[in-house]
C-alpha cells in the first residue's frame, strides 16, 4: 500500500496542494468559510475552483499535446480569437447564441488543426510551429475588434461564465464535463495510449503500426478546441472580448499546470488528474497571495519557486543526487 | 556560388533587400539614413536581446526570460537612481551581475539538473517579472546628470543606444566564430552527446551561454532604459517571442548548431523595417506587424525545412 502510493505520481502535486490549503486557512481567517446565498455558494475555495476553470480547460489540452512530446504556445491567442469572434457574430451581428457558440468552437479547432499540421505534415519543431499562431493570433484577434475592448450582453452567453449550477459556479461544471470527455476519449479508447507510446518513442509508435501524424493532428485539434472554451468562458465571465489581454501568459500558466501535475516536458505518462491539481494550485497561489494584503506581484515570484520545487523534485539528476546519498547507492 | 549552409542567411538577406526596397518605392523619405538610424536606435534593445538568445538558440537552448530581464533591469536602475541616488554607473554595473546572475542559476538548473530549457527560463520569467513589479509597479522617469549627458550625446553625435548594440554585434561575431566557446556553442548544440564524447566541457559551456544571455538582457534593459529615459517594470513583455522570431527569421534553426549571429542581425532588421513600414502607412494598425511577423516566421520556417530535406535527401544518394 505505502509503496503504491509513493510511486504514484499524483501524491507530490497533491500534497503541495493540500499544505498550500492547509496554510491557507491558518493564515486567512474564514478561508474555509462557505457561505449559501440565494440558492449558491460563496467562499475563497468557490472563488478558486471559479477562477482556475480557463486554465484546467486549457490544461485539458494540454496535457495530450505535452504527452506527445510537443507543446502548444497558441493557446492564450486562441482565446482572444475565440472571444473575439464570439463578440462579432452574437454580439454585433445577432447570430443564435448557440450558433455563434458552434461556429466560434468549429474555427478554434481549425485553428489547433493548422498546428497540428505544422507538427504532424511538415515535421516542425512544436514550438516553433505553434510560435507562428502564437504571435499571428493575437494579431489576428486585434485586427478582428479593431484592437477595442468589445462589451456585448447575451443573458444565455453571460449564464456560462457568471451563471450557477448545483450551487457551485457555471464554470465547475463545464470544467467536470469537459474532464470527463477528455478522459473517456483517452482512457475508454486507444488513443490514450497512442499518445503516450508517441511520447516516449515516436519512432518504435511508427514501427508499431500507429498513425503518428494523425494522433498528432487530433491532440493539437483537440487543444484548439479547449482553448476555444477557455476564451469563451473569459469572455462569457466579463461580458466582453479583449483582444489585448484576453489569454495573456495563460499558455505559460497551462504548461506549468500540466508539469507541476505530473507529466513530462519530454513526453510518454500523463495524467488529467494531475493536470487539474496543477492548475488548482497555480490558482491557490495567486489567490492566497491576494488575500494576504501584500502585492499581488508577488505571486509571480512565489510561482516561480513552486515552479522548481516541483520541477527538481521530478528531475532524475536531483532525485539521483539525494537518493545515492540516503540510499548509499 | 553560395554554399549550401548559406543559404538560409542569403534568404534572409534578400528578404530584407526587398523589404526596403519597397518600402523605399512606395515611401517618400524611406531610403533615408535618418529613418535607417532611427531603424536601429528602435530596436536596439531587441538586438541586444535576441544576440544572446541567438548563442542560446545555437546550443540547442531557449530562453524565455529575456523580455521579464529587460523590465526588471529598467525598473532595477531606474530606483536606484532616482530613490537611492546611487551613482549611475555603479547602477548599470549592478544589473548587468545581477542579469549575469540570473542567467548562470537558469544555466546551472539547466546543465546539473537536466531541466528542460522552456521549463527553467520560464520559471526565471516570472521571478524576474515578479521582482521587478515587487520593485515599483508604476514607472519613473529618471532625471540624473548622466543619463541627460547621454542623450545630449545621442542628439549632437550618434545614439549611444544604436553604438552599444553595434559594438555587441561584433563582439559577438567573433566570439561565436573565432573563439573556443564559440565553436563550443555549436558543438553541443548540433549534437551533444558527440560534444561529451569529444571531451568538450558541455556543462560549463551551457552554463555560460545563458549567463551570457542573462547579461545581453540586462544590457537591453539598459538600452531600454536609455532610449525611453524612465524605469518600467512591464517593459518587454512578450518581448522574447520577437527575440525568437527575429532568431528563426535570421536562419538560425531551433534544434540547435547552425546560424549565424549575422543573420539575426538581418531578423532584427527585417522586424524593425516591417515596424517602419507599418508606421509610414499611417492607415494601418499596429496588429499588422504581429500578423506580418507570424507570416514571415512561416516563410522561413518552410525554408529551412526545404532546404533541410533535400540536404538529406543528397547525402542519401
Amino acid at each position: 500500500m505505502m509503496a503504491r502510493i509513493k510511486s504514484s505520481k499524483l501524491i507530490w502535486p497533491l500534497l503541495a496542494l493540500i499544505v498550500l490549503l492547509a496554510l491557507n486557512g491558518f493564515f486567512t481567517p474564514g478561508f474555509f468559510h462557505i457561505e449559501i446565498k440565494s440558492g449558491r455558494f460563496y467562499g475563497h475555495i468557490i472563488d478558486i475552483m471559479n477562477q482556475a476553470a480557463p486554465v484546467m480547460l486549457l490544461s485539458l489540452g494540454m496535457t495530450l499535446v505535452i504527452a506527445t512530446g510537443g507543446v502548444d504556445l497558441s493557446v492564450g491567442a486562441v482565446m482572444a480569437i475565440s472571444g473575439a469572434v464570439m463578440a462579432l457574430l452574437t454580439g454585433k451581428s445577432g447570430v443564435f447564441m448557440p450558433a455563434g457558440l458552434l461556429l466560434t468552437l468549429i474555427l478554434c479547432v481549425i485553428a489547433g488543426t493548422w498546428n497540428g499540421l505544422l507538427v504532424s505534415a511538415f515535421d516542425i519543431q512544436p514550438i516553433v510551429a505553434t510560435l507562428i499562431l502564437m504571435v499571428a493570433g493575437r494579431g489576428i484577434a486585434q485586427l478582428l475588434t479593431q484592437g477595442q475592448i468589445l462589451t456585448f450582453h447575451d443573458s444565455s452567453f453571460a449564464f456560462i461564465g457568471s451563471g450557477s449550477f448545483a450551487g457551485l459556479p457555471f464554470s465547475v461544471t463545464v470544467v467536470l464535463v469537459w474532464l470527463a470527455v477528455t478522459a473517456v476519449l483517452s482512457r475508454a479508447t486507444a488513443i490514450g495510449m497512442f499518445v503516450e507510446s508517441i511520447g516516449d518513442n515516436t519512432k518504435a509508435s511508427r514501427y508499431a503500426g500507429i498513425s503518428v501524424n494523425t494522433v498528432k493532428l487530433f491532440v493539437y485539434a483537440f487543444s484548439g478546441l479547449c482553448a476555444g472554451m477557455a476564451g469563451l468562458l473569459v469572455a462569457s465571465g466579463v461580458n466582453a472580448a479583449d483582444s489585448n489581454n484576453a489569454g495573456l501568459y495563460y499558455e505559460l500558466d497551462a504548461i506549468l499546470a500540466v508539469i507541476v501535475g505530473g507529466t513530462a516536458m519530454s513526453g510518454g505518462r500523463f495524467s488529467l488528474i494531475g493536470s487539474m491539481i496543477g492548475a488548482l494550485i497555480i490558482q491557490t497561489l495567486t489567490t492566497s497571495i491576494r488575500a494576504q494584503n501584500v502585492p499581488v506581484e508577488f505571486a509571480l515570484v512565489v510561482k516561480a519557486i513552486v515552479a522548481l520545487a516541483v520541477f527538481l523534485l521530478q528531475s532524475d539528476a536531483f532525485n539521483k543526487m539525494f537518493a545515492g546519498r540516503k540510499a548509499g547507492v | 556560388m553560395i554554399s549550401k549552409k548559406h543559404i538560409p542567411l542569403a534568404a534572409t538577406l534578400a528578404v530584407f533587400a526587398l523589404l526596403y526596397a519597397a518600402a523605399s518605392v512606395s515611401f517618400e523619405g524611406f531610403f533615408s539614413v535618418r529613418v535607417f538610424t532611427n531603424l536601429l536606435n528602435d530596436n536596439a534593445f531587441l538586438g541586444l536581446a535576441a544576440i544572446g538568445m541567438t548563442f542560446v538558440i545555437l546550443s540547442g537552448g531557449i530562453d524565455l526570460s529575456v523580455g521579464a530581464m529587460i523590465g526588471f533591469t529598467s525598473i532595477f536602475i531606474a530606483t536606484m537612481i532616482q530613490r537611492y541616488h546611487v551613482n549611475p554607473i555603479v547602477a548599470i554595473v549592478a544589473a548587468l551581475a545581477i542579469g549575469s546572475l540570473l542567467g548562470a542559476s537558469m544555466g546551472c538548473l539547466i546543465a546539473w539538473f537536466k531541466l528542460p530549457p522552456f521549463l527553467a527560463t520560464l520559471a526565471g520569467m516570472f521571478f524576474a517579472r515578479g521582482m521587478g513589479l515587487i520593485i515599483s509597479m508604476e514607472s519613473i522617469p529618471i532625471k540624473s546628470g548622466f543619463f541627460k549627458a547621454i542623450e545630449t550625446f545621442g542628439y549632437n553625435f550618434y545614439p549611444v543606444t544604436t553604438i552599444v548594440f553595434l559594438a555587441v554585434v561584433l563582439i559577438a561575431l567573433y566570439v561565436a566564430h573565432f573563439t573556443k566557446f564559440g565553436r563550443g556553442v555549436y558543438a553541443v548544440g548540433g549534437s551533444e552527446d558527440s560534444a561529451m564524447l569529444m571531451g568538450l566541457p558541455v556543462s560549463r559551456i551551457k552554463i555560460m551561454v545563458y549567463t551570457l544571455s542573462g547579461f545581453c538582457s540586462a544590457l537591453a534593459g539598459i538600452v531600454y532604459t536609455i532610449y525611453t529615459t524612465s524605469g518600467n517594470a512591464t517593459a518587454g513583455t512578450t518581448l522574447e517571442m520577437d527575440a525568437i522570431a527575429a532568431v528563426v527569421i535570421g536562419g538560425t534553426l531551433l534544434t540547435g548548431g547552425v546560424g549565424y549571429v549575422a543573420g539575426t542581425v538581418v531578423g532584427i532588421l527585417i522586424l524593425g523595417t516591417i515596424q517602419t513600414m507599418i508606421t509610414f502607412e499611417g492607415t494601418l494598425s499596429s496588429w499588422w506587424t504581429r500578423i506580418a511577423i507570424g507570416g514571415l516566421l512561416l516563410l522561413f520556417i518552410f525554408l529551412q525545412r526545404f532546404i533541410q530535406t533535400r540536404a538529406q535527401g543528397a547525402t542519401r544518394k
